[in-house]
């Protein structure tokens, strides 16, 4: 076996073999699989009971307002004290004045915060009760009123692609996340790269190791093997979480959440007409639509992007990582050459929430051109698809990504050859520079 | 073996290394001597292809040396350790393995040392576990499980107590006597009298002493001997002439023994001849200079001939 491969080999073993790496790997899906899960739960069951008191000096609502599991609603005619408030039983007070049909303002007084899902409960049941009495007052027949009532649809549509609803919003969020997935992973496994650096200088072996082996072949042998631990670790990752999730939400949701149920909404003629064609599509709520768009995106060119930009972009960066590690003696002479190497990438995160709201601002075009920012910020670009309608910003951005990173590996190369071998020195950034051109 | 000429070396505006040649003979243990910065590791170091040297020429074993002769070296730097989370074994195979070993030859040769140096049940320790001598010795065997040509020992010792100090002796002597050639630096003038057949020294960036260990010191005697008698010291002083001088003397129980000084020109048979008649000899011996002597006068700038004639003041 080559000696470059008996390094990634090493690297990569001596990792995966480490029990952190087993806990990482399963703990990390359960951690996301169980947050997820988490906030479904908490989402659905709201903490306390609520015993509400209408306070109905209007004698509109008494015993018309429907409660629910954790919503109870008390009802009086007459005004009641703040101390008598504070002393009772009830959670939130709410003032019903006499005009309220002039007016539609009611005054909720509580003790705590009452959570949106309490205020909504209370809202909507008092709009319908209003709505009623207004209807009763102006004698409209409630059916009718029901055909009048209008709850508007929007759908956009792209005019070079009409044949499908748009939904850049949803897939732009969908890149953002690929995005931040690049930005964790470059983090994580970059940092390993510089720990590894400092270990074999630390542990003195380095001088022994580049008596067999080129010191370049040393630096990519440790950042190959490390890209394999993490590529490893992202799929494990994968197969773990969906398996977990799906399994978590089964179980959680069997009774609240069926798709049949969903498709079967009700929908008006025309629309069930336009969108005979298109088998996923329905009016529907954000996660749907977030659903629709993860089917909408050309998932094969986005994943082949997600490797490509995961890649390069980490080749990037472990190179300066393992730089930094090759001038410092210890983790904390790390940072005055930690920032530099942090800001571009906390910048590109920044850069990619704007592409979310705003992906055709010059700042986006710019973020996913250049080499530092592009990996996470392109991302965006790649899932919204407009990366594919402007093949040439995709193709310099790459090819920019791919000189940036030989670039970057050379000088890392350069300066890790003199680094590793240099103890008790506190290095600055000129020494640095020195470095790059000495000869050999 | 090792054939070095013209070396000179610079870091920015620091010269480690200014036209340094060194020639090292097959089969021998070569000592490298010189004080701390000399630029003995920057030598070293050319000498492994992990500095690049700005000029001169490097030939290893009579061709110009190329990358692949370092898997012909065995080199223990100073600066030296193991990953120490991961097994001996496994951890020797694989620096075996970046030296060009097929695994299954250099886990052979591995389960013979370990079993010659009475170190069986390390194999599945991890180095962290290890004490430090017993990390050195791994650490030695590593350096030498590949067979090399040429080894390249900086500071072997360091670390090592008496007994295991004298193993590597042994070690290294048994290497050589097997065609090894061993490039021995260190401190220690101790081993470098006991183990050096040949010897540099640098200073400053320039080779200021080179060659046969034996050669150097006659080179650096004083010439004075030590001549053990019983009899009258007058009688012995008044037999002396111009060609040999008393430096100084000690009284014993029985005997006197004078430090004598032969001026160029005069042998000891001449100074027998001269002192004999008049008191009874026990004993000559030549004061030979110790590679301690020899390290600090060299570095002071004291060349051999100057040597001579500083201390006939």
């Amino acid at each position: 076996m080559n000696k470059i491969g008996l390094i990634i080999l090493r690297e990569f073993l001596s990792r995966v073999r480490k029990r952190s790496f087993l806990i990482m790997t399963l703990l990390g899906p359960i951690l996301i699989a169980g947050g997820i899960t988490l906030v479904i739960y908490l989402g659905m069951s709201s903490q306390k009971d609520h015993l509400v008191l209408v306070v109905d000096k209007a004698h509109l609502f008494t015993d018309k307002l429907k409660g629910t599991e954790k919503v109870h609603f008390v009802y009086q005619a007459d005004d009641i004290s703040d101390s008598a408030f504070k002393a009772g039983p009830f959670t939130e007070l709410v003032d019903a004045n006499e005009a309220i049909l002039e007016n539609n303002t009611i005054q909720i007084f509580y003790k705590e915060l009452p959570g949106l899902s309490v205020q909504r409960t209370i809202q909507s049941e008092m709009e319908r009760v209003l709505e009623r009495e207004k209807l009763r007052v102006n004698h409209v027949d409630p059916e009718i009123y029901a055909q009048i009532k209008t709850a508007l649809n929007i759908q956009l549509f792209d005019i070079d692609n009409t044949g499908k609803e748009s939904l850049e919003q949803e897939k732009a969020g969908i890149g953002f996340f690929f995005g931040y997935l690049i930005f964790i992973f470059i983090f994580m496994y970059g940092v390993q790269v510089m720990r590894g650096v400092m270990e074999e200088k630390q542990n003195r072996i380095v001088e022994v190791l580049i008596s067999s082996v080129k010191p370049f072949q040393l630096m990519m042998g440790k950042i190959v093997g490390i890209a394999l631990v993490g590529l490893t670790q992202f799929l494990l990752w994968i197969v773990l979480s969906t398996t977990l999730i799906s399994a978590g939400s089964a179980l959680l949701l069997k009774d609240k959440f069926d798709p049949k149920e969903l498709a079967g909404t009700p929908m008006t003629g025309q629309m069930q007409q336009r969108m005979a064609d298109q088998a996923a599509a329905m009016p529907a709520s954000d996660d749907v639509k977030l659903l629709r768009a993860l089917g909408d995106i050309n998932i094969t060119a986005t994943v082949a992007m997600f490797i490509f930009y995961f890649l390069a972009g980490y080749l990037l960066y472990s190179s300066l990582f393992a730089a930094v590690g090759s001038a410092v003696d210890s983790e904390t002479d790390t940072q005055q050459f930690m920032f530099p190497v942090t800001i571009p990438m906390i910048l590109a995160i920044f850069i990619a929430q704007m592409a979310v709201t705003n992906p055709s601002s010059p700042m986006v075009f710019w973020g996913s051109i250049i080499p530092f920012t592009s990996p996470v910020v392109m991302m965006v670009r790649v899932a919204m698809g407009n990366a594919f309608t402007s093949p040439m910003d995709l193709l310099l951005s790459m090819s920019l990504l791919i000189a940036t990173f030989v670039l970057t590996t050379w000088l890392a190369g350069r300066i890790y050859r003199t680094g590793i071998l240099m103890y008790g020195k506190k290095v600055s950034w000129k020494e640095l520079g020195k470095w790059v051109f000495y000869k050999g | 073996m090792l054939r070095l000429e013209g070396i000179t070396k610079t870091y920015g505006t620091f010269t480690a290394l200014d036209n340094v040649s060194l020639d090292v003979p097959d089969g021998v243990v070569f000592g490298l001597l010189g004080p701390n910065g000399a630029g003995k590791t920057s030598l070293i170091r050319i000498i492994t292809r992990i500095a690049m040297r700005d000029s001169g020429t490097v030939q290893f074993a009579g061709h110009p040396m190329i990358d692949a002769d370092v898997l012909r070296i065995g080199y223990l730097p100073e600066e030296r350790g193991l990953y120490k989370k991961m097994k001996v074994g496994e951890q020797a195979l694989y620096l075996a393995q970046l030296k060009g070993m097929p695994k299954g030859e250099a886990r052979t040769r591995l389960r013979a040392w370990f079993e010659r140096w009475d170190m069986a049940g390390w194999w599945n320790k991890k180095v962290e576990e290890l004490s430090k001598g017993m990390a050195q010795k791994v650490q030695f065997i590593t350096t030498v499980l590949h067979g090399p040509k040429l080894l390249i020992l900086d500071e072997p010792f360091s670390g090592f107590d008496p007994i295991n100090a004298d193993l590597v002796r042994t070690e290294i002597l048994r290497l050589r006597d097997e065609g090894t050639t061993v490039m021995l630096s260190t401190h220690n003038m101790g081993s470098v009298e006991e183990l050096c057949d040949h010897i540099a020294l640098i200073d400053k960036s320039h080779k200021v002493l080179d060659g046969r260990l034996r050669d150097i010191q006659k080179a650096y005697g004083t010439s004075i001997y030590r001549v053990t008698f019983d009899g009258q010291l007058i009688a012995f002083t008044h037999a002396l002439w111009t060609g040999a001088e008393l430096l100084d003397h000690t009284m014993h129980e029985d005997r006197i023994e004078a430090r004598v000084r032969l001026m160029d020109g005069t042998s000891v048979n001449d100074l027998l001849a001269a002192v004999m008649p008049h008191v009874r000899i026990h004993g000559v011996r030549e004061e030979v200079p110790t590679m301690h002597e020899v390290f600090i006068r060299a570095v002071g700038g004291d060349t051999p001939l100057e040597g001579s004639k500083g201390l006939t003041e």
